[in-house]
């Protein structure tokens, strides 16, 4: 490390006071905004538009034609928020979105560099205050970096050493330009274009995001990761990531997010496909730390992602580990269709609301094949005015003999003010499969706080700790670097709530 | 949209004609809660698929066409009404046929003081005044469609009311007959007990036919007043070709303590609506289901505890055995509002899929808005244990009987929880029954 300021402090030196003290300085930590002169289309959707981001791209026809279909699906769609009350099903609120006054595109004017010096400093400035410096990855534990700025990858490193082993990791532009067959053939197979209102958008205007390939018998040797940042006003984010994990292949996936401070809402509606293939195992990760709007909630992040993975292969597994901790509304659902024999789903869950923050998150397991296994554990927290609801679906289909499933969502509720709900649907077609749900809701006892206060803790760290507790089942799915960034987190998120 | 507003239009004539033969009883306060009601539905329609709290019950085949109103009620016979009438009981019997009060095969007997039964039509001034107050006083929702359809279209009904401190110890019969003649029939029922009062109710829906093209909209409307005791049982034993549509809804005040118990054990879609409102303090409330459904039956539990008032305590347990090609629906809501600190619920729902081509859907609902409360629920789903019918087979008892004894010991549980012992008795001969039935069908093709 040569710049110790511009990289995370190693934990061991900041105690939980210290780090809870730091951020009540500020609001937003990661709450700057970057003036990177940006090539936008003007808002507003048409064909045109996409055509315009097509063309920017240097798509196939192929790839406009699919966009155009699935535009043109779109608007035969209903806007979730226009439905009327009793077909509403999903507990967020949110004012009508104007999709004609957002900019679909938008990239950095400085792109396809051969070296890190080619990069805009002022991009590499962004970087070094997130505490990602693009010249330090390698020194970095084994992460390779594909860093989206606003819409476009500028930088992707550790590239030739993943090469080696055959592995494709790139942008998703890169990948439509050099490995057209793979793209073609998974793009919208796990997602289909008309799947919701929100991934059909994503369809028509996705303008990157990342793609990775591993071939059969491979395991990737480092964690992937992709750090995305929002930038450039007016802007909705709508990245598009497929993962492919061929036979008997192995990926861990990490996906982190942070956002510049601003006032008005942003769209951010992505599209994550994984295809997990016989003998194949996906590990995707996310930390979410949106900005969540300020204290009255105005602004903030709305976090529109469809996440889906499809266990195509006999003994196939993917595993969705997420912590939510940001984001104006979180509505989304990573789900695992599990159509191999033996395939195994997994869903980790931490969503915390805090503020006037929203969540509806949960996943979908679709039980396809037989004896397919999925476990569900998800943790919501609520504290001040924040709503966190979980929502999951397990569905046994009627080829699913011996299925099993077990879920367990638990809710703990930090102040009188804030709301938990769990609203779990269960279908069940197949009468050798067992499903089992169970859920609880808590409070932080006032009992609890004062053991530890007695003890010498603060109330601050003592809600940390009581919290990092009540998570510890998911956050040790977590990989190593997120576990501690999270942790951190989740202390931060909650500062102020009690007491 | 087009089906519907023809229904709607339907029902709109209907209403007109009913109106126009009530011969001066249009201006009375019950009439006036028709007109809302007719209103409700012509703004609000019926349920459609596309209704959330109707995600697993298509309402099409309830919803889709007008069912006129039964006007003329059936003949209804003492023998035909034997097998639904609980031989235990000696206390009050009201019979409605298609709907109608019949006089004379119901019976009243020597009350305690305090206690009135009777029908709608012969309520007197005072309990009319317990009326005006109490039916169709609440305020429907857009998804209440069916309630709506039930008081445009009310005739008559069943009243019981308790006044203050009094108790009626026997259970009072309520018996909803269809003679099958197609269309709407619309049973009611209201019950008020007053403070501290303590009663005990048990309806009965049966049919004497099959009851194609049979529409049932019942609504039943339960009020427990300040440490009021009351337990209310609802037999579904509709005609295996009928369907039915059913709210139920109670409210409590302080201290009172209600226990509803539904048994699904027949009628080919049977949906049902309970909602409790638990508005006053040191509530208990319990609510319990069992659903034995068969062949291509469809049932549905959608039930809603509403914790208004902090330190109460909440139990729901709804089970399923389900054979055939059947379709099993249990969404369960506990809904805990802010005030309600100290709240205590906990709601189970256990099912057994008997066949190949059976189905369930199971939505427990936590809906939470205080913080020092402990709520939780459990969903089961799956078929009996292997190793309990091997300890049986082990044992000596063959496959069919051991699935018998379990499956007995899974439903019985919901059956001990009555507490009038000849209900117990003449409850557990109607599941046992159906229980065979429901063992004994394995689907396969239609």
């Amino acid at each position: 490390m040569t710049d110790p300021a511009a990289t995370p402090a190693p934990e061991a030196a900041l105690s939980d006071t210290e780090v809870l003290e730091q951020f009540a300085q500020r609001d937003y930590k990661e709450g700057f905004y970057t003036d990177v002169e940006s090539d936008s289309a003007p808002p507003g959707l048409s064909e045109e538009t996409i055509a315009f981001i097509s063309k920017k791209k240097q798509e196939p026809a192929w790839l406009l034609e699919w966009r155009l279909k699935a535009y043109h699906t779109w608007l035969k769609m209903e806007d979730p928020t226009q439905r009327p009350a009793p077909e509403q099903w999903a507990m967020v609120h949110y004012p009508k979105i104007d999709y004609q006054a957002i900019s679909y595109f938008s990239a950095p004017k400085t792109v396809s560099l051969d070296s890190l010096d080619q990069v805009d400093p002022e991009i590499l400035a962004t970087y070094n205050k997130l505490g990602i410096p693009l010249e330090e990855q390698k020194m970095l534990s084994g992460v390779a970096v594909d860093a989206v700025f606003d819409s476009v990858s500028v930088a992707t490193t550790f590239k030739d050493k993943l090469a080696e082993v055959g592995i494709i990791f790139g942008s998703f532009s890169d990948a439509v330009k050099q490995h057209p067959e793979l793209v073609r053939k998974y793009l919208g197979s796990v997602v289909p274009t008309g799947d919701n209102y929100y991934a059909a958008l994503n369809s028509a205007v996705f303008t990157d995001g990342s793609f990775v390939y591993i071939p059969e018998g491979v395991r990737c040797p480092m964690e992937l990761s992709t750090y995305f940042r929002i930038n450039a006003a007016n802007t909705g984010q709508f990245e598009r990531t497929l993962i492919i994990a061929d036979k008997g292949s192995y990926v861990s996936y990490l996906e982190g997010c942070t956002a510049p401070m601003r006032d008005e809402n942003q769209l951010h509606a992505a599209v994550v496909e994984l295809v997990a293939l016989d003998d194949a195992k996906i590990k995707y990760s996310t930390i979410q730390n949106w900005y969540p709007g300020n204290k009255e909630g105005v602004g903030g992040i709305y976090n529109f992602v469809t996440k889906r993975g499809a266990c195509r292969g006999d003994r196939s597994k993917i595993s969705w580990t997420q912590v939510e901790t940001g984001s104006a509304i979180t509505w989304k659902y990573p789900s695992c269709i599990l159509q191999g024999d033996d395939s195994v789903g997994e869903f980790y869950s931490v969503a915390v609301t805090s503020g006037r923050q929203q969540a509806d998150t949960g996943t979908k397991m679709i039980h396809l094949g037989r004896n397919t296994k999925s476990t569900v554990i998800s943790k919501g927290i609520s504290a001040m005015n924040g709503q966190n609801v979980y929502r999951g679906a397990i569905q046994m289909q009627k080829r699913a003999t011996g299925a099993r499933n077990f879920t367990q969502c638990d809710s703990m509720l930090i102040g009188d003010q804030c709301g938990a709900h769990t609203f779990p649907y269960i279908t069940v077609r197949n009468p050798s499969s067992t499903v089992e749900h169970e859920a609880s809701t808590s409070k932080i006892g006032e009992d609890q706080i004062f053991y530890c206060n007695q003890r010498g803790l603060s109330t601050e760290d003592a809600v940390s700790m009581i919290v990092n507790g009540f998570c510890k089942e998911v956050l040790k799915e977590l990989p190593m670097e997120f576990a501690v960034e999270a942790t951190k987190l989740l202390g931060i998120s909650l500062e102020g709530s009690v007491g | 949209m087009a089906a519907d507003n023809d229904t709607i239009s339907g029902y709109t004539a209907a209403f007109e004609g009913f109106e126009a033969s009530l011969n001066g009883g249009a201006r009375s306060p019950l009439h006036a809660r028709r007109r809302e009601a007719i209103a409700h539905l012509q703004e609000h329609g019926l349920p459609t698929a596309r209704f959330e709290a109707w995600r697993h019950t298509n309402p099409a085949p309830l919803a889709n066409g007008c069912f006129p109103p039964v006007v003329t009620a059936g003949k209804l016979s003492a023998e035909a009404i034997q097998p639904f009438v609980v031989s235990g009981i000696d206390g009050p019997l009201l019979v409605f046929a298609d709907g109608q009060f019949v006089p004379g095969l119901s019976r009243v007997g020597d009350l305690p003081d305090g206690v009135q039964v009777h029908s709608l039509s012969a309520a007197d001034s005072e309990t009319a005044a317990i009326i005006t107050a109490n039916l169709a006083a609440l305020a429907l929702g857009a998804e209440h469609g069916f309630a709506a359809l039930n008081t445009a279209f009310v005739r008559d009904g069943a009243v019981v009311t308790i006044h203050a401190g009094c108790t009626m110890d026997v259970p009072v019969q309520i018996l909803h007959v269809s003679t099958g003649q197609a269309g709407l029939t619309t049973p009611r029922t209201l019950v008020v007990a007053a403070a501290g009062s303590r009663a005990s109710v048990v309806e009965t829906f049966a049919s004497t036919t099959a009851g194609a093209g049979v529409l049932t909209s019942s609504v039943a409307e339960i009020v427990v007043g300040a440490g009021a005791v009351v337990e209310h049982a609802r037999i579904h034993l509709h005609g295996a070709d009928s369907l039915h549509a059913g709210t139920m809804h109670v409210t409590e005040e302080q201290d009172a303590r209600f226990t509803a118990h539904t048994f699904c054990l027949a009628g080919r879609i049977l949906r049902e609506d309970v909602h409790t409102v638990l508005r006053g303090e040191h509530i208990e409330s319990t609510l319990n289901g069992l659903s034995l459904p068969l062949g291509d039956d469809h049932v549905d539990n959608y039930t809603t505890i509403e914790h208004v008032a902090p330190d109460c305590s909440s139990h729901e347990l709804y089970k399923g055995v389900v054979g055939g090609r059947a379709h099993n629906v249990f969404r369960g809501k506990i809904h805990v509002h802010q005030a309600a600190q100290r709240t205590d619920a906990y709601q189970s729902n256990q099912n057994l899929l008997m066949s190949d081509d059976a189905e369930i859907n199971s939505k427990p609902q936590l809906e939470i808005y205080a913080d020092d409360v402990k709520c939780s629920h459990g969903s089961t789903t799956g078929q009996l244990d292997p190793d309990a019918l091997f300890y049986l087979q082990a044992r000596g008892v063959g496959l069919q009987q051991a699935r018998g004894v379990l499956t007995r010991a899974f439903a019985g549980e919901l059956v001990d929880r009555l507490q009038h012992e000849g209900l117990r008795t003449h409850v557990e001969r109607l599941v046992s029954a159906r229980l065979d039935a429901v063992l004994a069908d394995q689907g396969g093709a239609r």
